[in-house]
Parts: structure tokens; sequence; C-alpha cells
């Protein structure tokens, strides 16, 4: 199974009438393996990211997918109620905002629980042990469970988002600047979790930063983008270490070392 | 007031038609709910123009009508409600349920059993039963067309875990015929299991909302739960104060300022006919 990507985009275009936001990007995506995508805000990092999941529909172009229960899909023909189902099984994405992806006026408990429910669980019991065991494994107090996420931090927000979308175990997790907005030391908790998480549940993971140190430290590939285009794509020590394209070298020096 | 300056029941016969055909699209796809155009009726919408719609759609002049409103034949929205059709329809009308033909209600079911052939008319001030929890009609169609319920048990897990149980006392979510999840009206939990396989026909009107829904007769109607917490219809544990009835949905009624109260059948009719079988608290 390993011998053939989990995901194939072939020359995805994604236009706003006249803007190309997206221009003909292709890459692969192995079985665990975590991808990140860096460039400037702007460059369509988002923009593509939001469409290889169904919420933009692209202009043209091609995204296969390896499901294990229907094998071979092509993302962009895919009917509505079949998207959704693989949507909320095998894929889970992670928003910038954990506002944007958790119930506020439901409790923790719920919020994790609600994928599983969605599946079809309807025990109310195992549904709160496995909201616990997933509480504990991001690290939040399990006595929180019932509190709302509102009168949480905005790291343990986001390390609930993450609980919330691991819950049904998918193969693939799409994440949008998981650490933007964080300050320092959260982010590099938060980082050490997801690293630990993505290595024990062999995920397959794109992410979405801006942050080269997130990509540095998740990514065992890099993709640059600029204007919609992928201008550099490599191992992350390689790209990081050694960038050939101008905008990739002007990336990499733009970091501020502390 | 001179009955022959309106139509029979008082909408005008293509209205009537419009109503029909969606009732029928209704009862084709049980829990559904079907648009229709609204009109205006005599009072606010909220008072139940829906449930007066349909049942001025269906009520012919053979029909025997009764209207309770919270199980009462003797309040105020029933007594207009029974009114107007007597003047605009001029059918005979009861207060005994096994006699009447067309039952319109609002919020309970009779006690007394359905028998086939019947029709109950609901009035509905919201028929979208995922409305708390998803703000967008769009999104709640969507997932309705595509089964996605999941919502739905999002919110019973919640009340267990704030509460212990399940605290939904009215409006109660029911899964129709295996497929759709629908709102009941705001009928207690404590009728929820009439529905199922009930051998009358329910239909279901929401004026102000534009939407009809429909239960067929003999047809699932299963009340949401857990495994390991079903569902346990509620009623206060008492006995009437009048008829003595420990089986009858029951109001509870304060009756002075020290707090003290009394438990009274919330079905008028059943109530009132056991008292005059002998039967007394």
């Amino acid at each position: 199974m390993s011998d053939l990507p989990l995901l194939s985009v072939r020359c995805l275009d994604v236009r706003f009438g006249a803007l190309a936001a997206v221009d003909g990007v292709s890459f692969e995506l192995w079985p665990g393996e975590v991808v990140a995508i860096v460039g400037e805000s702007g460059s369509g990092k988002t923009t593509l990211l939001r469409a290889i999941h169904g919420f933009i529909p692209p202009t043209a172009g091609s995204i296969l997918y390896r499901s294990d229960r229907f094998g071979e899909i092509e993302l962009t023909r895919l009917d509505e109620p079949r998207r959704r189902l693989l949507a909320r099984t095998e894929w889970g994405f992670v928003h910038q905002n954990p506002r944007d992806g958790l119930r506020l006026s439901y409790s923790a408990g719920a919020n994790v629980g609600e994928r599983l429910m969605a599946a079809g669980a309807r025990h109310w019991g195992n549904i709160r042990a496995q909201a616990l065991a997933w509480l504990d494994r991001v690290e939040i107090d399990v006595a929180r469970i019932d509190d709302l996420p509102r009168t949480f931090s905005g790291g343990m927000q986001q390390r609930l988002q993450i609980a919330r979308v691991l819950v049904t175990n998918p193969r693939l997790v799409l994440m949008d600047e998981p650490t933007g907005g964080l300050d320092v030391s959260v982010q590099a908790r938060l980082l050490d979790m997801l690293r630990r998480l993505v290595a024990d549940l062999g995920l397959s993971v794109i992410v979405v930063t801006h942050d080269l140190g997130v990509a540095r430290l998740l990514a065992q590939r890099i993709l640059v983008m600029q204007r919609g285009r992928v201008v550099e794509a490599g191992l992350t020590d390689q790209v990081l270490d050694d960038p050939q394209h101008p905008y990739s070298q002007l990336l990499v020096s733009s970091v501020l070392a502390a | 007031m001179n009955t022959t300056s309106y139509t029979f029941a008082y909408l005008d016969e293509q209205t009537k038609r419009e109503i029909r055909r969606a009732l029928l699209k209704a009862l084709a796809i049980p829990g559904h709910q079907v648009p229709f155009a609204s009109r205006e009726m005599p009072l606010a919408r909220g008072w139940g123009t829906g449930g007066m719609q349909v049942t001025a759609a269906v009520i012919g002049r053979n029909d025997v009508l009764k209207v309770i409103d919270q199980g009462a034949d003797d309040t105020t929205n029933a007594v207009s409600i029974r009114q107007f059709f007597s003047r605009v329809a001029g059918v005979r009308t009861t207060t005994r349920t096994e006699e009447a033909t067309l039952i319109q209600t609002r919020h309970r079911i009779p006690e007394t059993p359905l028998r086939p052939g019947q029709i109950m008319v609901y009035q509905v001030p919201q028929p979208e039963p995922l409305w708390r929890l998803e703000p967008s009609r769009a999104e709640t169609r969507r997932l309705h067309a595509l089964a996605e319920y999941g919502i739905m048990h999002v919110k019973l897990y919640e009340d267990i875990a704030q509460h212990g149980r399940i605290t939904l006392a009215y409006d109660y979510p029911v899964l129709v015929h295996g497929r759709y999840v629908m709102a009941p009206s705001p009928i207690p939990a404590f009728d929820n299991p009439k529905l199922h396989r009930s051998p009358a026909i329910h239909l279901f009107g929401a004026g102000r909302e534009k939407r009809i829904y429909a239960v067929p007769p003999y047809t699932d109607v299963i009340s949401l739960a857990f495994e390991d917490h079903p569902f346990r219809p509620w009623k206060a544990e008492a006995a009437c104060a009048l008829c003595g009835s420990t089986e009858s949905y029951l109001d509870e009624i304060l009756i002075d300022d020290r707090g003290t109260r009394r438990y009274i059948c919330s079905d008028t009719d059943w109530c009132e006919r056991r008292r005059t079988r002998g039967k007394t608290a």
C-alpha cells in the first residue's frame, strides 16, 4: 500500500475570476508523511488546502485519493454525500482559528464526541470514555470535560480542536496554520504534541504555515509557494538549508534569529 | 355573520389544492418538511395558522371537528378555532375524541387511543428539529438530505453530561420511518410513544415557517436516545385531583401564594368522561 501515494494532486488550478489563486500545482503525499506548504500571505497556500478538502471547487486539475474503503477516488468529481462521509471519517481539517472548528456553546466532551456520534456511536458511556482519553492525550485536564471551550485558553482550544479531529482516527489531516496566534512557549508545546501524535497514529498531514520553524519541526518535505505556483519543493532540510529559488532564499533569509 | 360570504372552510379552492398537494407529498415522504405558500389567516401567526390551513384543506362537510389546546377543549385558542370552522365550514364539532374525524391540536395528543381514519392536525411553531444546533437553513436542509444527524445527538449528549439525564420534556426529536429526524411539535415527550405505529394520520402545519410534514398511519416513530440512556417519557408523579387518573399526562397548577400545587388531567375530555363514569380522586 505504501508504495502508492495517498494523495496525488495534478495541475490544480483555482481561479477567482481573472486571479489565479492556485496555478498548476502538482505534488504527492505518501502515507505517514508530513508535507508543509510555506509561503507569504496571499501566495495561495490556504486556498490550495481548502480546494483539496473540497471547501472550494477547483477550476481545473485532478486530485486522486486512495481510500481504505472506497479505493481510488477522483476528488474533483466526487459527489457530496461521499465527500462529506470521507471528510468526517478518513480526513480531518484543523482550522487556524479554533473557534471555526469548535462548537463553542457545547462542552469539551461534546466537541470531541461529535465525530463519533456523526459516525454512528450511540453509547453515551463509550463516547464519554473516548472523549476523556483524548482530552488526556492532548494534555487537557480531564476535569474540564464538561466546561465550555470559550472558557479555555487559545492553546487549549487549539488542542481541543485537534482532539476533536483525531478522535475518529483519520488517515489524512489538513492543518491551516495550527500554531497561528499562539505565543511561542504554547506553540512549542503544541508542536511537540503534534509531532508525537503524528508519529503514534501514522498520520499523513499537509500543514500550511508561514512559519519556517513549524515546517522544520513537523515536516519531512516542503513546498514553497509564490503567487499560486510551487516554486521549489524538496526535503525540509534541503530546502531550508540550501534554497535554490530566489524567493525561497528570500524567505529563508527573512527569518529573525532570536 | 353571513356564512355564504366565504368559500367553504375560508380558504379559496386554489390555495386548498396547493396545501393538499403539499400534504400528499409530506405523507409520501414521512417526516420530510415540505414548503407551502402559507396564507394570512384571520388571526396572528403563532396562534395556529399552520394547523388551521391544514384543517381547512382537508375538512369536508361530513367531518366532525375537535379542537384542543394543551389538551383542553375549553381554552381560548381551542374555542375560537372551533367556532371559526363551525362558522366557515358549517361542520359539526365535538369534544369527544372518539367521535371526531378530525382533531386540530396544540401541544397534546389525546389520551383516548386514536383509531384508523382519524386525522390529527398539529400547530407547529418550529418545524426544524435542528434549528438551535445549526443556524443556516441551507445547511439543515443538506443535513436532512444526507441524513447526517450526529449533531442532534451532540445536544442529547450535552444534556446528560450537564444534568445526568435527557432533560428535553417537550418537542422531543423523533426519527420517522428510519429516515428523517422530525420535530413532533411541542407535545410532551410523554406523548411521543403515541405517534409510533399510530393508526391515525398525523399532519403538521407550521404557518409562520411555511412548512408542512406528516406521519402516515402505522409508521415507525422512534424517540432519539442513547443505548445506555434510553428514552423515558416523563410525567408528574401524582394522580389527577379531579378524576384520580395516574396514567394520563397532568398539568401542575399553583393554587395559592405558598406554592401549594394540584395536578389535574391535561386532557379535559378524558378527565370529564372518567368522572361521569364515577371515578373520583
